[in-house]
């Protein structure tokens, strides 16, 4: 996974609340059993005149030339609710999305940002608005800096707002660690813990169970 | 040692690993997996090179793509919906894990299977690649839905890395009053709280309107905690739970059972024990729920009238949206509305207890002219006991559509979709926009609400219909894994 450390970009405010990964990537544009190939199908939903069609609604803020290049997303409360598909945040980071800013997220895509390279940035909403107004004026030039080691968001010179992440979720992506590499380092731990449960709660385990971590 | 919630012992009953600043190594016990979702994650493992950390804790089924029509196989209406079903067929055969393919006489929705045939038990741990599998909590399990990145974490290490939530619990007291069920405690809860209003909460479901739930209403309540936002809702495992579990094919026997379910009673909420928040809900005057709007909290009592202004925490802007979408005036009567659908389904609502309490509704009525109306049992067993009790008999005559399990209409990937603009009553999670449908109009609400808007055409409330009340069947009775 791709490190993240500082980003200065062009940034699309989208404040409606409850924003769900059906309307990042409706079903019917997950078409194959793949993490890729699934831009095209980003906010199909709003982004294209027809369903199943390509051509652009020129209205959709991110078909707009002003913002051409958009990395970060201002988003609504709830933002990525609903079905748990990763593929929205996949769709998301293969667009060019590298942070998203809102009031409150989905647990879920929450995590999948993290385990994605995608910042997701808790604001108040009064907070996200004011940068979305400054955006608004010349998105090109009025660039939002997400800048993940000092946690800080700002934008011109009078915005600046601190954020945190929970628990190991700024150095995964600081670092843009993998998960699964660093959970194998405590195989020994996991095996102690099966061979101690397998006694306390025999009936989780069946009978042909290896147990063994790879 | 100081009182604990029952979150507190789930929680530390799977640590592993204390990984600082809060983040616990925390131990998985089963791993279910979908075509949708599961499949990706087991291709990515499988391209990665590494091995599943234990495959006889994992499973498998075949419900989001797969079509519900009679005679259905590998091929679906949804466009190249058969490459899932194909791939996450080789996908399990060579991971090796139990897979409930399509003609599986188990076949099923996740959150139905799961607990039907005892692969969630009190106290274990459970994953899955989907938002709905806060579900299974109602057998005092934590289960959560995760991303397919994190499934592929836990099929590689039997382990996933988290931050411990924060616990809230919500008291549900008093009697619900005839005719009104867990769903309708599931809206009520979520319109006056707000969709985010459990966000990055573990909650537990408790107190005495609780307690007087069945086992499967408990599941319809524990499954729309992901629509409030949380990462999980759970209820303590109590004598109901037990007497659900026991025999079925993943639930320990003999000596085993009797050293479990000592375990198992301990799995409450210590007196004294202190959560980071708390909500009461009083049941006695709860009337059944429908939703107005398009999100799950834009709710209300099918007696009242749609509200004039945003409730606390929405803007005016998304009030006046919703209602635009729906095709709604504030100030307006739910149950003047026509109908032109009602589906009874889905992971919250299709269990036979859904099924027998709507066909009590539907015996000796017709589904009003002009109105589609399906029901698809969430699991084959479902099925099949329905068909046994002469369900399917009342369903069918009734002008219903009667189909095989799956996730079906309640979300569109595609292929079967209700109409533009249609409006359907709908027994599921989610009225999202175009969830159902593009720009279909969902209102989520009860079975019962569901049965009785479908006879009479417009949404109803269902304590208007005389009901039959001679249907109480038996319990449904598992199958082998």
């Amino acid at each position: 996974m791709e490190a993240f450390t500082v980003m200065t970009a062009v940034a699309a405010p989208m404040l409606r609340d409850n924003i769900d990964t059906d309307i990042i990537i409706p079903s019917r544009e997950m078409k194959t059993v793949s993490k890729t190939g699934l831009s095209p199908g980003l906010f199909a939903g709003w982004r294209y005149t027809a369903i199943g069609g390509r051509e652009p609604n020129p209205e959709f803020v991110l078909n707009q030339p002003a913002y051409a290049q958009t990395r970060i997303l201002l988003g609504g409360s709830n933002f990525g609710c609903g079905s748990s598909r990763e593929h929205a945040v996949w769709a998301l980071h293969e667009y060019g999305i590298r942070a998203v800013i809102a009031p409150s997220f989905s647990p879920i895509f929450h995590g999948n940002c993290i385990r994605n390279g995608i910042v997701p940035v808790t604001l108040a909403a009064s907070d996200i608005a004011a940068m979305a107004a400054y955006v608004a004026e010349a998105p090109q030039a009025h660039r939002v800096t997400v800048d993940l080691r000092s946690g800080e968001v700002s934008a011109g010179t009078a915005l600046r707002y601190a954020f945190a992440l929970e628990g190991e979720a700024r150095e995964m992506l600081l670092e843009g660690l993998d998960a699964i590499d660093l959970t194998l380092k405590h195989r020994v731990a996991i095996q102690d813990f099966i061979d101690r449960d397998r006694r306390e709660r025999p009936w989780i385990y069946f009978e042909t169970s290896s147990g063994g971590a790879s | 040692m100081s009182a604990r919630t029952l979150f507190d012992k789930l929680w530390d009953a799977h640590v592993v690993q204390d990984l600082g600043g809060g983040v616990a190594l925390i131990a998985i016990d089963r791993i279910f997996l979908h075509e949708r979702t599961g499949s990706v994650a087991l291709k990515s493992l499988r391209t990665s090179g590494r091995a599943l950390f234990d495959p006889t804790r994992v499973f498998c089924t075949m419900d989001h793509i797969v079509d519900t029509l009679p005679g259905r196989g590998d091929s679906t209406l949804m466009p190249g919906g058969s490459q899932f079903i194909l791939e996450t067929r080789e996908a399990a055969r060579e991971a090796g894990i139990r897979l409930f393919d399509v003609q599986d006489p188990l076949q099923g929705i996740v959150h139905v299977i799961s607990p039907e045939l005892g692969i969630v038990l009190p106290g274990a741990t459970v994953v899955c690649p989907d938002s709905h599998t806060c579900t299974q909590g109602a057998l005092g399990a934590f289960a959560w839905g995760i991303g397919s990145t994190e499934a592929e974490h836990a099929l590689a290490t039997g382990t996933l890395r988290m931050s411990r939530p924060r616990t809230l619990r919500v008291n549900f007291e008093g009697v619900l009053p005839q005719g009104v069920t867990a769903k309708d405690m599931a809206l009520a809860l979520i319109s006056a709280h707000g969709s985010v209003g459990g966000n990055g909460y573990a909650v537990e479901f408790a107190g005495s309107a609780v307690r007087a739930l069945e086992v499967e209403a408990r599941l319809t309540l524990c499954n729309m905690a992901t629509e409030f936002s949380a990462v999980t809702g759970f209820i303590a495992p109590d004598e109901k739970t037990f007497e659900y579990l026991k025999g079925r094919d993943g639930a320990p026997r003999g000596a085993m059972w009797d050293q479990a379910l000592q375990q198992w009673r301990e799995l409450v909420s210590d007196e004294g024990a202190v959560f980071d928040r708390e909500i009461t809900v009083h049941v006695d005057e709860l009337a059944p729920m429908v939703t107005w709007g398009t999100s799950p909290q834009q709710a209300m009592p099918v007696t009242g009238t749609v509200p004039e202004a945003a409730a606390a925490g929405s803007s005016a802007e998304a009030h006046a949206r919703a209602l635009g979408y729906m095709g709604l005036e504030a100030g307006q009567s739910l149950t003047e509305l026509s109908i032109g659908a009602a589906f009874l389904g889905s992971c919250t609502n299709s269990r036979i207890s859904d099924l027998r309490r709507a066909a009590a509704i539907l015996r000796g009525r017709r589904v009003a002219s002009g109105v589609r109306a399906i029901c698809v049992p969430g699991s084959m067993s479902v099925k099949r006991q329905a068909e046994a009790e002469g369900l399917d008999v009342i369903f069918r005559e009734a002008g219903f559509e009667w189909r095989e399990a799956g996730c079906s209409m309640c979300f569109f990937a595609g292929g079967e979709s209700f109409g533009h603009r249609q409006r359907v009553i709908s027994s599921t999670n989610r009225n999202f926009e175009s969830r159902q449908g593009p720009e279909t109009r969902t209102h989520i609400a009860s079975p019962e609400v569901v049965a009785a808007s479908a006879v009479t055409g417009r949404i109803t409330d269902p304590r208007t219909l005389v009901v039959a009340n001679d249907l109480a069947g038996h319990d449904l009775a598992g199958g082998r894994l």
